[in-house]
């Protein structure tokens, strides 16, 4: 299960739904979890809560949580002798059969499931009641984005676009958002002329700009045209739109429907525009299916999913008969079109019906060809608020959160338009910031309403909910998680080098997305992931680089000690080991040898110990630091403050051509000796002399020079199995390998050189914490 | 570059006069040292008219003599010096040695070494140790075309071994042939059991017996199990091949179909099949520990695409590039798959030759669905499948030619012709194919085979539809990347070092104070020890 899952959930036990909101205890022995692919059963106990049902086998190994927002299909089907089964299919496309050993029981969760999967009101919906147990402020990711700063990075208002405020209390158009981006020309008028010739009110407004060459991408929905009605003001809209770009003596109008369907809509009395009536208008219709097309399509793609072995060409048979690669091709194809046209310097209005669904998928994705900044974590999320949630898509309904949505209504338009940035992400790895992690953990939270960011159907919806006081936002999440998220090969020069890309459009390049639908099946993935390890190359390659700085640094130091030239150092730092050198290392002293160690390295000092310079009290009074470490976090923390306090006092740099922080810091940890012990007014005097071997030694301890493989990890070592979308994490102490859970801290180390906090595990952030040299100012 | 007529009549004049070769033979010489320079492989321009096949922009048929001795290999002069002689580099001693933990049951055989009693066998094979020479040559007569059970590949963990043979030539009435039954039956001990993987349907292989060939018969063989596998006809993959090519290539076609196509193509269906037979071998060595005897009909396509995706699998060895060279060798060149007439033609051109099969790039299409789900298990990288695939059908190289070593011998390929490996296993070339993401793993691996896991191999089959140059940056990047972090690796170690011995110099000088002991200490315990013994894994 996804860490998310884990981590928000509260037991609670209950029984039957009035009894489990009031709080009773609910757990069925003995049930069975069917493996859909092997075939194995798995025994244990089923326990039902108020957001989950989990299941724990009998050994404790595994738990199965399963949110119950996400439960998109319950089925209680037919008694068998083992059992009455359960089969619980999810919106994320996981899939699971249970076998309760009773009827009865079987009935009462089923029932159950039911009411919590979908609740009658909105206000039962789980944001509302979900607390996080992170570190995640409640208003943290509110206002990371708002619509005013997004367009103003696009360049509007300028010249030719103005804002206007007729839509300020949503009274032009309920589903759009209160600022609406318009040409300069448009006369209040002719805005809400337009505005009651489209469908719902949806008038043409802009929604992205090119920076170079200023066309654009408006949209709308379909006019009210029906077999003849026509609008000056419409058709004065559009001309105004036209003339905001004027390298441009044409636009484009993108009908994203098949033509036949558009047709159908002009009995209704809406419909397409008639040509005669636009001038300078290349009307152009584009067949991508309406959303009923879509949600059957799925339902056969799930089927497809869920076959038990199926032959390759059953496999194919049913792929192609599904059609959905066909609609993702449709969509792909539609928004390069109007990519393409943007980029020849040709403005774009597009709509489909009523310009929430076709529409938000187009010129969202149009948007990810044309500006590199939507490839970016920050700027994907900016592009889903704007298309997505400022101009309406009607998440709340698409997604069948509430008991009260008709069937019809849902539809996996936002799962599509996720599809296609994966389909985009694979034909140029290099491109996008994030990961595939990244899109699958935004789909999963589209359904689980963990946070409100997705909780209504538009903007005014969000508004009156008070979304932003009452539940969690996605985005502050996702920025806190942002380093499960990064694309290790994203590389910058693609804004400079290629900022359009336009992907292939034959069918060959569209690929069958496993990592969505069979997501939850660990067998079919590849087996070793290379942009987790690439990841964690980087982060590794991260680490080193510090620790080269200080290891220079340090040489740098010693060597001024020992009064060696600038030449002599400088060969050091090039690394000519000379002979001694290696014999040092040999014996043990430092270097990564893991046999060597503290013991030989002792053996050494201890010799050294009687020298004839008396150097050695210090060490001496560093022995009650260290074996004490049994004090509270807050003293120490005291202790640190104080440290750098008396370390700022003293500052006085006999390292004057680095500016490093090494005085200081050996100023402010003979400070903190000093408190800890209790004999205050020992200030030692700043000289070179209080460079210690034990803090060398410390230093270099605290980095691992090798990670652990990811290979053979198949769990933390808090038993949390690692399955494929799992993120592991290294500590960056002990290199070892962790999950999210074990690894949430984050602490300075004293082997880098510029002391920001790196995560580490648990166990290796108490004895950093501990350590004397953790006292030292991070500069 | 020539029409084809020219280099047709080219090469005329060296068929008819002696004289007229040595003319044109430093000519030949020239052309290649300029292609050489001025086209790369990857770009479509290359003189190889394989790759024009592939674009699919010309359906020309390559330009092959037939009489072999005339084709371009015996022409090529190597630009390079010849380091290791790739024509010595695998020989049947040596890659015994491999197998050396079952050399007390097995010996190598010489009884082939005139090519009398199998044609297609090398010269020297790997049979059980307590069979005499005697009884291999009645039980070859047993076989078809000779091809005797021999030893394939000794699997150290459960010291299980496979072996290859043709199919027994029971025919209609049942026969059997004592000497083949000991020589399959001295494999095992008392009591132990092992399988017989047929590589054809039962109907298929039942059919066969009424043409005279056949399978071991449960009674006669009792201590085995057969168990079919069923994999196409060799003759039908390269019908598969022709249409899937077809449908990769017609990049205007609608989804429906591409999918469709792709479907009858059965190409994928192959691939599949392949897989999941080697699959069932491996995993009656590895976990069910018994031994495995797989054979199709001829014993030279099918039954050599199961016993080598087997090894690959098995054993880490064969993952990585001198181990994957030795494979080849062993399982493809020295154990008879017939590449001559095999890989005849270009793999794409439409022909009425029945014996053209594209089943080594069957093989090579296996193996790289094995290496994308496994990418960081392999020493080389897709390119190096690629040009492997390409020198099996057009190469400047004799590793290819001819289809066993008796016409190797024959056309002394040896002395006339360079090595395919003598090119490869040359630092500045290998460092090209070398795989960034490469950590030896020494475990069983285990493809998945569901249908969402194997796809259409893009690099090769549609690179002339979907543009390579992201993938390819992408690979760069990652290159870069662990490039970078080793070198920081080992700067990181060699300052640790320097700062070691500074350190020591420094205290006996006095201007560092030393550490006292009980400082030291209690350091040494817990994490301190994992953390020092994570470098020797590295990442």
């Amino acid at each position: 299960m996804s860490a998310f899952v884990l981590n928000n959930s509260r037991l609670i036990y209950r029984w039957k739904v009035s009894t489990i909101r009031r709080g009773k205890n609910v757990q069925v022995d003995n049930v069975k979890l069917l493996d859909r692919f092997s075939g194995r059963k798995l025994v244990g106990t089923l326990y039902l809560t108020a957001t989950h049902l989990i299941f724990v086998d009998a050994q404790g190994r595994r738990e199965t949580w399963i949110l119950h927002m996400h439960m998109g299909q319950v089925e209680k089907l037919t008694m068998t002798a083992e059992g009455c089964p359960l089969l619980i299919r999810c919106k994320n496309f996981l899939c699971l059969t249970f076998n309760v050993p009773r009827e009865r029981e079987c009935q009462d969760i089923y029932l159950s499931l039911l009411e919590f999967s979908r609740p009658a009101e909105i206000n039962k919906l789980y944001a509302f009641n979900y607390t996080s147990n992170e570190n995640l402020e409640k208003t943290y990711g509110w206002d990371m984005f708002d619509l005013q700063s997004e367009f103003m990075r696009m360049g509007a208002p300028n010249e030719h676009w103005v804002i206007t405020n007729l839509n300020a209390q949503y009274e032009l158009c309920d589903t759009y958002p209160s600022l609406l981006y318009v040409p300069a020309t448009a006369t209040t008028p002719v805005l809400v002329g337009s505005s009651k010739f489209r469908s719902r009110g949806r008038l043409p407004v802009l929604s992205y700009m090119h920076g170079e060459n200023h066309a654009t991408l408006t949209r709308c929905s379909q006019p009210l045209s029906g077999f003849s009605a026509r609008c000056v003001e419409d058709e004065q809209m559009l001309q105004a739109i036209l003339r905001a770009n004027p390298g441009s003596h044409y636009m484009y109008v993108v009908d994203t429907r098949p033509k036949i369907n558009a047709m159908v809509n002009k009995a209704q009395g809406k419909g397409y525009e008639n040509e005669s009536f636009y001038s300078n208008m290349k009307f152009q219709f584009l067949g991508i299916e309406n959303i009923h097309v879509m949600r059957a399509s799925l339902q056969k793609l799930i089927e497809l999913s869920e076959l038990k072995k199926p032959s390759m060409n059953d496999f194919l048979n049913r792929l192609e008969g599904c059609g959905w690669l066909k609609h993702i091709a449709a969509v792909i194809d539609t928004s390069a079109f109007i990519a393409r046209a943007i980029s020849e310097g040709t403005s774009v209005l597009v709509h489909c019906s009523d310009g929430w669904d076709r529409t938000a998928q187009t010129c969202s994705l149009a948007g990810i060809m044309l500006d590199p900044y939507y490839r970016t974590m920050q700027g994907f999320q900016a592009l889903i608020e704007k298309e997505w949630l400022a101009f309406g898509h009607k998440f709340t309904d698409r997604c069948g959160l509430l008991e009260s949505v008709e069937v019809k209504e849902t539809s996996p338009v936002f799962t599509q338009f996720l599809e296609c940035v994966w389909q985009m992400m694979q034909q140029f790895p290099c491109a996008f910031q994030f990961n595939e992690r990244f899109l699958l953990t935004i789909h999963d939270h589209i359904y689980s309403c963990q946070f409100g960011t997705f909780i209504g159907n538009c903007e005014k919806d969000r508004l009156d909910l008070r979304l932003s006081e009452r539940t969690y936002s996605l985005w502050g999440y996702l920025s806190l998680h942002s380093t499960e998220y990064l694309n290790p090969l994203y590389k910058k020069t693609y804004e400079i080098k290629q900022p359009v890309i336009i992907p292939n459009p034959s069918p060959q390049s569209i690929r069958y997305w496993r990592g969505m639908y069979n997501r939850f099946e660990s067998g079919i993935h590849p087996r070793e992931a290379v942009f987790d390890i690439i990841s964690a190359a980087k982060d590794h390659s991260v680490s080193l680089e510090d620790h080269v700085l200080l290891l220079e640094k340090r040489v740098t130091q010693i060597c001024k000690l020992l009064g060696k030239s600038e030449e002599a150092i400088q060969r050091k730092l090039q690394g000519h080991v000379s002979m001694d050198s290696i014999e040092g290392y040999l014996s043990g002293h430092i270097g990564d040898s893991p046999s060597a160690g503290p013991n030989a390295a002792t053996t050494i000092y201890t010799n050294h110990k009687t020298g004839p310079f008396d150097k050695t009290p210090e060490p001496v009074e560093m022995v009650p630091l260290t074996s004490k470490g049994s004090f509270d976090s807050e003293a120490q923390l005291d202790c640190a403050k104080g440290a750098s306090i008396s370390g700022s006092l003293n500052h006085i740099k006999s390292d004057s051509e680095s500016g490093f922080d090494e005085a200081s810091s050996q100023l402010s940890r003979s400070g903190g000796v000093d408190e800890l012990t209790g004999g205050g007014g020992m200030v030692r005097s700043p000289s070179s002399d209080t460079l210690t071997v034990e803090q060398l030694l410390a230093e270099l301890k605290t980095v691992a020079i090798g990670w652990k493989s990811f290979r053979n990890v198949f769990s933390c070592s808090c038993a949390s199995p690692f399955d494929h979308y799992v993120k592991k994490f290294h500590c960056w102490k002990c290199g070892q390998v962790f999950c999210v859970r074990c690894i949430a801290r984050s602490i300075p180390l004293p082997g880098h050189y510029h002391r920001r906090p790196v995560p580490v595990c648990k166990p290796c952030y108490r004895e950093v914490r501990r350590s004397p040299s953790t006292e030292f100012p991070l500069s | 570059m020539f029409q084809r007529n020219t280099s047709q009549a080219i090469f005329h004049c060296c068929e008819t006069e002696n004289e007229g070769k040595a003319k044109i033979e430093p000519f030949v010489n020239m052309l290649l040292e300029k292609f050489q320079a001025a086209f790369y492989p990857e770009q479509h321009l290359a003189l190889d008219e394989m790759v024009v096949g592939w674009t699919g922009k010309w359906k020309y048929t390559q330009n092959n003599p037939n009489d072999i001795t005339l084709r371009y290999p015996f022409f090529f002069r190597p630009m390079f010096d010849v380091i290791e002689n790739g024509w010595q580099a695998f020989s049947a001693e040596t890659e015994f040695n491999r197998f050396k933990e079952c050399q007390e049951d097995w010996r190598i055989s010489y009884v082939n070494k005139d090519y009398k009693v199998c044609p297609t066998y090398p010269h020297a094979v790997f049979v059980p140790k307590n069979i005499e020479d005697e009884t291999i040559i009645k039980a070859a007569a047993f076989r078809q075309g000779g091809r005797f059970p021999v030893l394939s590949y000794y699997h150290k963990d459960s010291k299980t071994v496979m072996m290859r043979s043709s199919q027994p030539l029971s025919g209609p009435s049942g026969k059997r042939c004592k000497e083949d039954e000991r020589l399959v039956n001295s494999v095992m001990g008392m009591g132990k059991r092992g399988f017989i993987v047929d590589t054809r349907a039962q109907g298929v292989a039942k059919m066969a017996q009424s043409k005279g060939g056949g399978f071991e018969l449960e009674a006669h063989y009792p201590q085995w199990r057969r168990i079919h596998q069923p994999i196409e006809r060799r003759t039908s993959f390269h019908d598969s091949l022709i249409k899937m090519i077809e449908a990769c290539n017609d990049s205007s076609s609608s989804m429906d179909k591409w999918l469709s196509k792709l479907e009858s193509s059965n190409w994928l269906s192959h691939v599949k099949d392949i897989l999941t037979s080697s699959c069932v071998v491996a995993q009656s060595m590895d976990k069910e520990r018994v031994s495995v005897l797989v054979h199709g009909s001829e014993g030279t396509d099918t039954t050599l695409l199961v016993s080598s995706l087997a090894q690959i699998i098995l054993d880490h060895d064969c993952r990585a590039v001198t181990g994957f060279e030795a494979l080849i060798e062993r399982e493809w060149i020295q154990a008879g798959h017939p590449f001559r007439t095999r890989c005849n033609k270009s793999a794409y051109a439409i022909t009425k030759h029945r014996q053209e099969s594209p089943v080594f790039l069957l093989f090579i299409d296996c193996v790289w669905q094995i290496w994308q789900q496994f990418p960081c298990s392999f020493e080389f990288n897709e390119k190096f499948l690629l040009t492997l695939f390409q020198h099996s059908y057009s190469s400047q190289f004799g590793t290819f030619l001819c289809n066993n070593e008796r016409e190797r011998l024959h056309c002394k390929l040896a002395d006339r012709s360079v090595s395919l490996w003598s090119y490869l296993n040359r630092m500045e070339i290998l460092q090209d194919f070398m795989n960034p993401m490469y950590e030896p793993n020494p475990a069983v691996v285990w493809p998945s085979v569901a249908p969402q896991s194997l796809t259409i191999w893009t690099g090769l089959y549609l690179r002339g539809v979907i543009n390579q140059a992201p993938q390819e940056e992408a690979w760069k990047e990652i290159y870069k990347i662990r490039e970078y972090d080793q070198e920081l690796k080992s700067k990181v170690n060699k300052l640790r070092r320097q700062l070691a011995s500074l350190e020591r110099e420094a205290i006996s000088q006095g201007v560092v104070s030393p550490p006292s002991q009980k400082a030291v200490a209690p350091s040494g315990d817990g994490v301190d020890n994992v953390a020092a013994a994570a470098p020797s894994e590295g990442l």
